[in-house]
């Protein structure tokens, strides 16, 4: 009787501690916003040791706050369009606002001729600028920065 | 999806197009092991019921366990292949929640059994509650196959609106023939036999409206005013859809006599702005009006007035009509069961009033005791994570809202009835999520978990790329053809 009691008190809590298993072993898969691909991941490891080349971008101020995404050498293209990279949702940034894009070792920041302009810390982005490890971009409401 | 929806969408195409070969675990196997999990332990719990009534244990009872298990599997088969992606945690948890539920309405059943209770001879409220579950089930399925991206809700937002709203105050201004008031509260329409809570369903239509109408005002909400107090103070007269709310919140209060409604509804705004604009000025103002609208009706009605003294002395009123009975009976069952609960099948829940109903939580308590209890609301915390989880995963705003809405309403019933029950706050006559007795509030709950585990598809699943737009080229970029002016 009072082991059938315990037993079953025992029993509730196990499935709380298998469901609980089951959050943690899921927690990085289910982020959605990292995907970990490990091929991927590894060798953006091997090329960034060493030196601090940036390796994603994150979005720090702004509706997208908190959105990261991989630099692979791919251009980043951000606006309003449906097509870019980043896709603001703001009435301040233009279709195509703005490209940060690799140009040897190092990211390039250019407006692509956007109404109210992009500014890198505090300077209007009239020709490509090299972009620094953690200087603000902003873009209508939306401040991103390169992090390593 | 070319959805004409605003969503500020994927933002993501360049992180994950680099994989794409590579697809996320669907974890549906897990699923369907924490399945037999929840149904083993259901089965346990009625097979311990049953050795404590002294009824003659049977190979019934297995087959029960196994029907229970065949109801989930169906569930599973219909989230196999409509969102194979979505949560493996959240249908397990309801499982087990739901049939607990079933079993404690069953021995509340039993300890009634034969007894004349108003005038009428009791009747079963297990076999009736199995069948809303399977009806529940059938929506569930139906909800996951129909709404086959959550997206396309945000198009029906005003719609959903306006329904959920006349949903919500129709049983409040209805004559009382269809509308009768059961138990001091004006909250069900009844056809003939059976009656329903239309305020379950229109609760998650509301959510629906707010964040399809959140996502496209936003900007409207994050508009500064004035400073005050270290507070981003809102312009007034963007107040407008607060005070609607508030209004409505305090109507449901005032006409229909419904405290946890109106709790429950004004809660669920607020989160949902808080959500929508990271400004905590909305929560402070929001909290400030309901406090003084509380206030108002404390003074005005003489419900309000019976529900705040029972509240503060269950046993001073514990004789009168309507008053501190309920609650103090359910301390006592509380404290009887103590750490361990009296054991299921053990306690004497028939001496708690609305046991199978509003008063579950401290059948429940005092059967399983607090070790249980306190089981059972880590079961409802890990539901709601799942579902703050994958709102924070997907990648529309839409979705974001609406399942942290949804997650965070499941939650916040769960801590207006065990509050009520415990005497943190007044009671107010709220049903517990997937436990209590009630059809309405089991169907709607579960077109609430449908809905979730569509978000939790969408957060997980691997990203769909919308199909490129068929480009026009500039017109600066076109052949031009010179053609001779017509003459």
């Amino acid at each position: 009787m009072q082991l059938t009691r315990a037993g079953f008190l025992v029993l509730l809590w196990l499935f709380v501690l298998a469901a609980l298993r089951v959050v943690r072993s899921d927690l990085y898969a289910a982020s959605g916003l990292r995907v970990s691909v490990p091929g991927f991941r590894r060798n953006a490891e091997k090329a960034a040791k060493g030196n601090k080349a940036p390796r994603q971008l994150v979005v720090t101020h702004g509706a997208l706050t908190g959105t990261r995404i991989s630099l692979d050498g791919r251009p980043i293209l951000i606006g309003r369009a449906d097509d870019s990279t980043l896709v603001l949702d703001d009435d301040f940034a233009s279709t195509r606002h703005a490209r940060i894009s690799l140009r040897g070792t190092d990211w390039y920041v250019e407006d692509l001729g956007s109404t109210n302009g992009t500014y890198l810390d505090r300077a209007k982005v009239t020709a490509p600028l090299r972009v620094p490890l953690g200087s603000p971009i902003r873009i209508g409401k939306t401040v991103i920065e390169l992090r390593s | 999806m070319g959805s004409p929806v605003p969503t500020g969408e994927a933002p993501l195409s360049a992180a994950t197009s680099t994989s794409p070969g590579l697809r996320p675990p669907t974890r549906r196997g897990t699923e369907l092991v924490m399945l037999g999990f929840a149904s083993a332990l259901v089965t346990a719990a009625l097979i311990l019921v049953e050795a404590n009534q002294e009824q003659a244990l049977t190979m019934q009872i297995v087959y029960y366990g196994l029907a229970y298990m065949a109801l989930f599997a169906v569930a599973h088969l219909a989230v196999r292949k409509w969102a194979p992606y979505a949560d493996a945690v959240i249908l397990p948890c309801v499982a087990l929640l739901n049939g607990l539920g079933l079993v404690m309405i069953h021995r509340i059943d039993l300890a009634f059994e034969g007894k004349v209770i108003q005038g009428e001879l009791y009747s079963a409220k297990a076999p009736k509650q199995v069948l809303w579950t399977a009806v529940a089930l059938v929506l569930f399925c139906l909800v996951l196959k129909f709404v086959k991206d959550h997206r396309t809700l945000a198009k029906y937002g005003y719609t959903a609106g306006l329904v959920g709203l006349v949903a919500l105050i129709l049983p409040g201004i209805l004559p009382s023939f269809i509308a009768p008031e059961i138990n001091g509260a004006k909250i069900w329409l009844t056809f003939g036999a059976f009656s329903i809570q239309p305020g379950e369903f229109a609760k998650i239509l509301l959510m629906v409206f707010f964040a399809a109408f959140l996502v496209s005002k936003r900007d409207l909400f994050t508009a500064a005013g004035r400073r005050f107090l270290g507070l981003d103070l809102p312009r007034a007269r963007d107040l407008g859809p607060l005070v609607a709310a508030w209004a409505v919140g305090v109507s449901i209060m005032v006409l229909q006599k419904d405290l946890g409604s109106s709790l429950l509804f004004f809660g669920i705004v607020l989160v949902l702005l808080y959500v929508a604009t990271e400004r905590a000025a909305w929560v402070v103002i929001g909290l400030v009006l309901f406090s003084a609208g509380a206030i108002v009706a404390w003074k005005l009605f003489n419900h309000v007035q019976q529900r705040v003294a029972n509240w503060v002395d269950p046993l001073a009123t514990y004789n009168d009509a309507g008053g501190g009975y309920q609650i103090a009976q359910s301390l006592f069952g509380l404290g009887t069961g103590g750490i361990f609960g009296a054991g299921l099948g053990a306690g004497r829940p028939d001496l708690i009033p609305e046991a199978n109903t509003d008063f579950i939580t401290s059948a429940i308590g005092e059967e399983l005791g607090f070790v249980g209890l306190s089981a059972m609301l880590l079961i409802y915390a890990v539901f709601a994570l799942r579902g703050l989880r994958s709102s924070i995963a997907v990648r529309d705003s839409f979705g974001k809202l609406l399942g942290g809405g949804l997650s965070f309403a499941l939650c916040f019933q769960v801590f207006i009835v065990v509050g009520g029950v415990t005497k943190l706050i007044p009671m107010t006559g709220i049903t517990a999520p997937f436990l209590s007795y009630g059809g309405s509030s089991l169907l709607a709950n579960y077109v609430l978990v449908a809905l979730l585990l569509r978000i939790s598809d969408a957060a997980r699943g691997p990203k769909v790329t919308p199909k490129p737009k068929p480009q026009q080229p500039a017109i600066a970029d076109q052949f031009t053809v010179m053609v001779e002016r017509p003459k």
